[in-house]
């Protein structure tokens, strides 16, 4: 039952999301469709920590890492492929967006793998600061790697191709982005009510009891330490199409808390909390971001009420006001 | 006597300069519940904990039907058919009553690599689980969550659960305890037709259940075996009576 009534609210905020672009299409925002994309891939990076964070319990603090990866796979390969250089091993670069996604995907994928592989050794506090310790690796990096940019970042003039779409037409992308972002909700929702989604819940609530049951932690954790960094990949090189810009900023920890900040204001856990933190989170920006530079200590307010009084962060509010409705209707 | 399914040999276990278990030897054959009894202390979950291999011990060795498993981790030794309950019920909570046996269905298989399949869609889960369920007498709590359940039931969770890795030997740490008289009597009916899938190392301070299950008996004092023997032996034995009996008396 319960399940019934989160999957509506689901399928309302994907909705609302789709109407909002569509719509602000038809108004001839284009704008507010960029804004609409925006909370689309910042929901998808999201979509990908909360697996780890929510489903899991894994607390990663570096998913900034993931997410630069994602953004630079695209960067690299686009420049390469706009000067002709190739890139390693006789390979060029490639503008075309089926190539980066899975490059960008694959290249995260193996860099959870090995930061996984270490930092799942450790839990709690530690566990965040080894995931922490990597993406700063990482970001100090790419500072000093001149060839792309160095602390200036990398800029490419054109979007990288999908075929068929004009990707730089805002309601191309948007429609792009958004069903990478259904697909992605459905993996999820799939993958979290599969064998595998109970034994890694089991093994966040209770992993003793999930070892006595004959599972073990590590496996089920790294894959989905693994799965979920591919996920945010997607949105990094996505979000470097977007802003046709990547820089050393996509690693940094205060990215990886924005993501965090995602999953924690929408709902931890809650499969498209991620989607209504990261449009709670662009709404604030945008709108109090124009009035006052400060527009953050309101935002760290709101993530303060959202721990202490509503765990479910907005998902969960959200619930609850469903139900006192219905509740008010049946008094009726 | 036929061999014995689950055998200890020479097991130690210190705590810095605590010894917990002090060269530990024990036989569970099959068909038995074997009682391990001693007061506070004396180190039996430790010993439960070394079995299922949730602690390493420092010397000695667990051999679990003729083969030496000193080398398996804790997921292992459950899959081979080492189904632990816990002095602290454990279950997982938040999940209902099905998922927390279907979980233990899944784990025991070893098939928990299944990604996309809901599994609550999956008969080669629900299925089972829904016997293992019956079995231990929660049926129509199968929605319910597992931490809004009572005491008691909980108890029963955890003998579903255990149930679901069918297996080859149950080790049961304090089940009785926080049970209320009638709740005892219970589950005392329960583990004494549990005795039938397989043989049980039963941890208890109820010393009426323990008189009643008890094929065998290993008393443990600061780490050590004092005495084992059928029941009538430890009745009688007047190291046990003083040491132990004659404490609870
Ligand atoms: N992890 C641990 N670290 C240190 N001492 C422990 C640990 N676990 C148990 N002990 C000690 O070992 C002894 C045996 O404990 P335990 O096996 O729980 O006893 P019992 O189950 O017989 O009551 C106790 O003195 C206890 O304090
Ligand atoms: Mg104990």
């Amino acid at each position: 039952m319960t399940m019934n009534r989160e999957f509506i609210i689901n399928i309302m905020i994907f909705g609302l999301l789709i109407a909002v672009g569509i719509g602000a299409h038809l108004a001839g925002q284009g704008f507010t469709v960029t804004l609409a994309t925006k909370v689309a891939i910042l929901g998808l990076a999201g979509v990908g920590l909360n697996l780890a964070l929510g489903y899991g319990g894994l607390v990663s603090f570096g998913h900034a890492a993931f997410f630069g990866i994602g953004g630079y796979a695209a960067g690299v390969l686009a420049s390469h492929a706009a000067n002709g250089d190739p890139l390693m091993f006789g390979f060029g670069g490639s503008n075309q967006m089926l190539v980066i996604w899975p490059v960008a995907m694959l290249a995260a994928g193996f860099a959870a793998l090995m930061i996984g592989a270490l930092s799942l050794r450790t839990s709690g506090v530690y566990f965040i600061m080894v995931t922490l310790a990597f993406a700063q690796m990482i970001y100090y990096f790419a500072i000093s790697w001149p060839r792309y940019g160095g602390e200036d970042g990398l800029s490419f003039y054109v979007r990288n191709a999908f075929p068929g779409m004009n990707t730089l037409k805002p309601i191309e992308y948007f429609t792009i982005c958004a069903s990478l972002l259904g697909l992605a909700l459905v993996f999820s929702g799939l993958v979290t009510q599969s064998r595998f989604g109970l034994a890694l819940q089991s093994i966040r609530q209770n992993p003793q009891r999930a070892t006595a049951v004959g599972i073990r932690a590590t496996p089920v954790r790294l894959t989905t330490f693994v799965i979920s960094a591919m996920i945010t990949a997607l949105a990094g090189a996505l979000y470097a199409d977007l802003n046709r810009f990547v820089s050393p900023s996509m690693f940094s920890w205060h990215m990886s808390g924005e993501i965090m900040v995602f999953v924690i204001l929408g709902g931890v856990g809650r499969l498209c909390g991620p989607i209504a933190g990261a449009a709670m989170f662009i709404l604030l920006e945008h709108l109090l971001g124009k009035v006052s530079d400060h527009w953050q200590a309101l935002l760290g307010l709101m993530l303060l009420g959202i721990v202490l009084f509503a765990p479910g962060g907005l998902i969960g509010l959200i619930t609850k006001g469903l139900d006192a409705l219905r509740k008010e209707k049946a008094d009726v | 006597m036929s061999d014995p399914i689950l055998s200890i040999r020479g097991l130690k276990k210190s705590f810095g300069a605590l010894t917990a278990t002090d060269d530990v030897s024990l036989d569970l054959y099959p068909g038995e519940i074997h009682a391990l009894i001693g007061p506070n202390g004396a180190g039996k979950s430790t010993l439960i904990k070394q079995i299922v291999g949730e602690i390493r011990p420092d010397a000695g060795s667990i051999a679990f039907e003729g083969q030496v498993i000193d080398r398996l981790d804790g997921a292992a030794r459950a899959r081979r058919g080492l189904a632990r309950s816990f002095q602290v019920s454990s279950v997982i909570p938040d999940f209902t009553v099905q998922q927390n046996v279907m979980l233990a269905v899944a784990g025991a298989g070893g098939h928990v690599f299944r990604f996309l399949r809901p599994a609550l869609s999956d008969p080669g889960l629900t299925g089972p689980a829904q016997g293992y369920i019956a079995h231990a007498g929660l049926t129509g709590r199968e929605q319910s969550k597992a931490s809004a359940l009572s005491h008691g039931e909980r108890r029963k969770l955890e003998i579903a659960m255990a149930l679901a890795l069918r297996p080859k030997v149950f080790l049961l740490d304090e089940p009785m305890a926080g049970m209320g008289l009638e709740g005892a009597k219970q589950l005392t009916a329960i583990l004494s037709e549990l005795r039938r899938e397989a043989p049980i190392l039963l941890v208890e301070h109820d010393m009426d259940a323990v008189f009643a299950l008890a094929d065998r008996i290993t008393v443990l004092v600061y780490g050590r075996v004092i005495a084992t023997g059928t029941v009538s032996e430890i009745r009688a034995n007047p190291l046990v009576r003083q040491s132990y009996l004659g404490e609870e008396a």
